[in-house]
């Protein structure tokens, strides 16, 4: 299994338990703070993208037919990017979603622009990084 | 990897695309208002990721790698399979239309269409979901 694959997979683990636990964070019935109720969009994200997407991006860099014999998987870099991307961007989006509700026009209101900013960029490298291996035999 | 499978898992990286597009647009509007009017695409954007990503990526990964018969058309009933695919995508365009402003009776079709296609391609896929040498 390549580097990043590992990497891939083993971040999407983390961000499944991450998730689960700020879902049961968000049923409890006590009387949480406002920031942790203003997270339920971004533990949707934290399933669909931190994990299953990312799960995705990792075994179709492993699995999906060599691109060429001298490169196999296409481009590592654009393989880290989108790595990259997509966990500093959903790391990025928890404390801009939570920064919102105490200062909705405040410090973190750059944060939520440059988290779609790095989500974009990652799908986008994970997309050109891919298209060329899907191919008949 | 067949045709078919080439075909969907290409479709699946294009909606790939537009879905992260409208939800980066989205969540920019989130912190650094754009246009309210943004909001009205996060239907579209679900539904792109949902099914026309997630799901037809791993119909396409599905045709390709499921074990294959030994006898008979390798990959089973083919042409339900290309169904499939065909009926998710028209009904995945059918049910966004409503953000142009499609009557109710599209989205419903739309929705019927992506119900087919889950059907079908479960009757397709059902016989070779089998241990090997069975």
């Amino acid at each position: 299994m390549p580097t990043l694959t590992r990497w891939m997979i083993r971040a999407s683990l983390l961000w499944l338990a991450a998730g689960v636990l700020l879902q049961l964070g968000l049923s409890l019935r006590w009387p949480s703070p406002p920031w942790l109720s203003a997270l339920s969009p971004f533990a949707i994200h934290i399933f669909t993208l931190g994990w299953l997407t990312q799960l995705i991006f990792g075994m179709v860099y492993w699995m999906f037919p060599k691109a060429s014999l001298e490169r196999p998987r296409g481009s590592p870099s654009l393989g880290w990017i989108a790595f990259v991307g997509l966990n500093a961007g959903l790391v990025l989006r928890g404390f801009g979603e939570a920064g919102l509700v105490p200062a909705p026009s405040g410090t973190w209101g750059w944060a939520l622009p440059l988290a779609a900013t790095l989500h974009w960029i990652a799908g986008m490298a994970f997309i050109a990084n891919t298209w060329g291996r899907v191919r008949e035999r | 990897m067949p045709r078919l499978s080439v075909l969907a898992i290409r479709a699946s990286l294009l909606y790939l695309a537009a879905g992260f597009t409208l939800g980066a647009l989205i969540l920019w509007n989130k912190g650094a208002a754009l246009d309210p009017g943004l909001w009205r695409w996060l239907t579209v954007h679900r539904e792109m990721l949902l099914l026309g990503w997630m799901a037809q990526l791993a119909m396409g990964v599905a045709y390709w790698i499921l074990p294959r018969f030994s006898q008979g058309p390798p990959r089973g009933m083919a042409p339900l399979a290309c169904l499939a695919i065909a009926s998710l995508n028209a009904g995945i365009l059918l049910t966004v239309s409503s953000i142009v402003g499609a009557p109710g009776t599209a989205i419903a079709a739309g929705r019927a269409l992506e119900l087919f296609a889950a059907i079908a391609f479960a009757v397709h896929a059902w016989p070779r979901v089998r241990a090997f040498g069975a």
